[in-house]
């Protein structure tokens, strides 16, 4: 009984109990020290786990919570694609938290300090613990953790319009969550098993039966809100719009990718490919769906004022492209949406990072504040400038790497004009990445702006996220490798 | 249920008649209502509804309570009231949210209409674009 066996139910446990040990400490000093200790010590735990599952010889990872052996009990599992989100989540929360501090005092009231720290450190236990359990009740209630953690967090901006886009996000979030858990519920009804890989075998017997069929519309509609598909997305923009820079951050790395997972965890474990993509028209909804969101949702983003609002657009059309990937039905198409779901998600964390930089320093992110910001802050603007060709994929970004292995995808299903049309719309992301350039690099500073100095805690996180988007564009051994493991894996479940 | 044997299309799933009933019914009130009160209700009959669906096919009829004994032999899955006694928990929690949020919205807008909230928060975006 070493505490090596016990790393998976440490994941969850150890931010979860940081949790309410920021409020009994109440000072915001020893809440940040908690924060910061409890997510990197969750970012190493993620990280051994990985070298246990993708390392040489590496195995799925399965614990039975309190010794009670699965399927009857619940059970941890951490295989080749929750590893690599346990990794993305952990990372991120490890990096957003010293960033935190700095960020927060500009815009969240003092009073409320601790309490930020004690709602991060929940959702990301419920983050985390969506992408380790493998029981299907379980990710329900990790679900409805990180929600509700979110809404909280989300109202803590300083906009009164914060309330009323965290308002927005409850009533849509708790509709989906309450769709999965019908769904959870039907599939529960048929099989008579909670535990997934047990309902995955189980579901042969019923497989095509029309409450099996239900449930998976039911999980399909519920876990597109969460993860904002395109026309579900609309309570994206203000939540990430208002939100406290940080918050914007964290959510719009891991989120939705988590909620991404869930849907993958459920269509190809669960259901099996051959029953999602056979029985029912999946692939050509999802495709339909992902380019309108990647057309829509771009368009939308050029005629944004706010840069929040706008990277908040660009994030519902990059879904588009996860959902895309998803929707080919292929190793290869997979391997496209694990990869962009974890460069998206590193990609997006920096841009939000370096726009709450902008708001701590010249007061706000309109592109009114932003004019010649390029001569008022070289380095943030090379770095947004650098985060956006990431976004539109010039190689050498790690948003390349994602787009390159979903050409290749289209190319395998020999569907050409789905090349053209991926490359047309990120050619609206040169649009929506320019206007932030145009305005930066071209105008005048107004001169009533004396951008704050930065304080370093701020700066180096940013800096740590951005390098990563370089290193995953040029070296994809940690990137590719695992997400092509995971998709093998995901596609070798199904039944 | 007597007459589940007798007419079993319609009395049978008599309780997934109300459950979907109820389902619609809290969506309906969701959307169509601009008050955020009445949301919040909408969106707990919404959430009651699952219970419903959870619950209702645990039972059996003439089962007991799980007990081991030979004088039981039909007992009812106890497994449903327990996952309900978690979902109830996370809709007791999120309508707690829900309305602290509705009374600092009160507090910062005056109104808790929607088209009200609306058309104070497009004269705020006139203000952000000045």
């Amino acid at each position: 009984m070493s505490l090596a066996t016990q790393l998976p139910a440490l994941q969850v446990v150890v931010p979860l109990l940081a949790a309410p040990l920021t409020v009994l400490l109440r000072r915001p000093g020893l809440a940040f020290a908690v924060a910061v200790a409890a997510s990197w010590c969750a970012l190493a735990i993620a990280l051994t786990l990985a070298v246990q599952v993708h390392g040489a010889g590496g195995t799925t990872i399965s614990y039975a919570i309190g010794s009670w052996k699965p399927p009857l009990g619940i059970e941890y599992r951490v295989d080749a694609l929750s590893s690599l989100m346990l990794v993305l989540v952990a990372g991120i929360a490890s990096v957003v938290l010293p960033y935190a501090r700095g960020s927060i005092e500009r815009e969240v009231p003092p009073p409320q300090h601790y309490l930020f720290y004690t709602m991060f450190l929940l959702c990301l236990t419920g983050l985390l613990g969506i992408s380790i359990t493998g029981d299907a009740f379980n990710v329900f209630v990790f679900l409805e953790i990180s929600s509700l953690s979110t809404y909280v967090l989300i109202a803590l901006g300083r906009d009164r319009r914060a309330l009323v886009a965290a308002y927005q996000y409850l009533i849509m979030g708790t509709i989906g969550a309450t769709f999965i858990v019908v769904a959870i519920g039907l599939l529960y009804l048929m099989t008579g098993t909670l535990n997934l890989v047990d309902m995955g075998t189980r579901i042969a017997g019923v497989s095509g039966s029309r409450p099996v069929l239900a449930a998976l519309a039911f999980l399909t509609v519920g876990v597109s809100l969460k993860l904002a598909l395109f026309p579900l997305h609309q309570w994206l923009p203000n939540a990430y719009a208002y939100a406290p820079s940080a918050v914007s951050a964290f959510v719009a790395a891991t989120a939705t990718k988590v909620a991404v997972y869930v849907l993958l965890r459920f269509y190809f474990g669960v259901f099996g490919a051959s029953q999602v993509f056979g029985r029912l028209p999946m692939a050509e909804m999802m495709l339909v769906l992902a380019l309108a969101g990647m057309f829509a949702a771009s368009t939308i983003a050029i005629f944004q004022t706010d840069l929040k609002r706008l990277f908040a657009y660009s994030s519902v059309a990059q879904v588009g492209y996860i959902i895309l990937g998803l929707s080919f039905d292929s190793a290869t198409g997979l391997t496209a949406t694990i990869v962009h779901l974890f460069n998206h998600g590193v990609t997006k964390g920096a841009v939000f990072l370096l726009l709450g930089v902008v708001v701590a320093s010249v007061g706000g992110a309109t592109l009114l504040r932003v004019h010649g910001l390029a001569r008022l802050m070289p380095w943030t603007s090379a770095g947004l400038v650098l985060a956006g060709l990431s976004l539109i994929g010039v190689p050498g970004t790690a948003g390349f790497v994602s787009k390159w292995y979903l050409i290749l995808a289209a190319l395998e299903k020999g569907q050409w004009w789905l090349v053209f049309l991926i490359v047309a719309s990120s050619l609206l992301a040169v649009a929506y990445v320019w206007r932030f350039v145009e305005t930066a690099y071209f105008r005048e500073p107004s001169r009533d702006i004396e951008p704050a100095p930065v304080p370093l805690s701020m700066a180096l996180p940013t800096a740590v996220l951005l390098a990563f988007v370089v290193i995953f564009g040029l070296d994809t051994t940690y990137t590719v490798d695992p997400a092509a493991r995971a998709a093998a894996m995901l596609l070798g479940d199904g039944p | 249920m007597s007459g589940a044997a007798a007419e079993p299309g319609l009395l049978a799933h008599f309780s997934y008649f109300v459950t979907i009933f109820l389902l619609v019914a809290g969506l309906f009130i969701v959307i169509a209502r601009g008050n955020l009160i009445k949301k919040l209700v909408g969106l707990g009959i919404f959430q009651t509804s699952v219970y419903l669906l959870y619950i209702a096919p645990g039972k059996l009829v003439g089962g007991t309570a799980p007990i081991v004994s030979d004088a039981y032999k039909v007992y009812s899955n106890p497994l449903p009231h327990v996952l309900i006694l978690t979902a109830i928990v996370v809709g007791v929690a999120t309508l707690a949210l829900g309305l602290a949020l509705v009374v600092r919205i009160r507090e910062a807008y005056g109104s808790i209409e929607e088209d009200e909230i609306l058309q104070n928060e497009t004269g705020a975006a006139a203000d952000d674009a000045r």
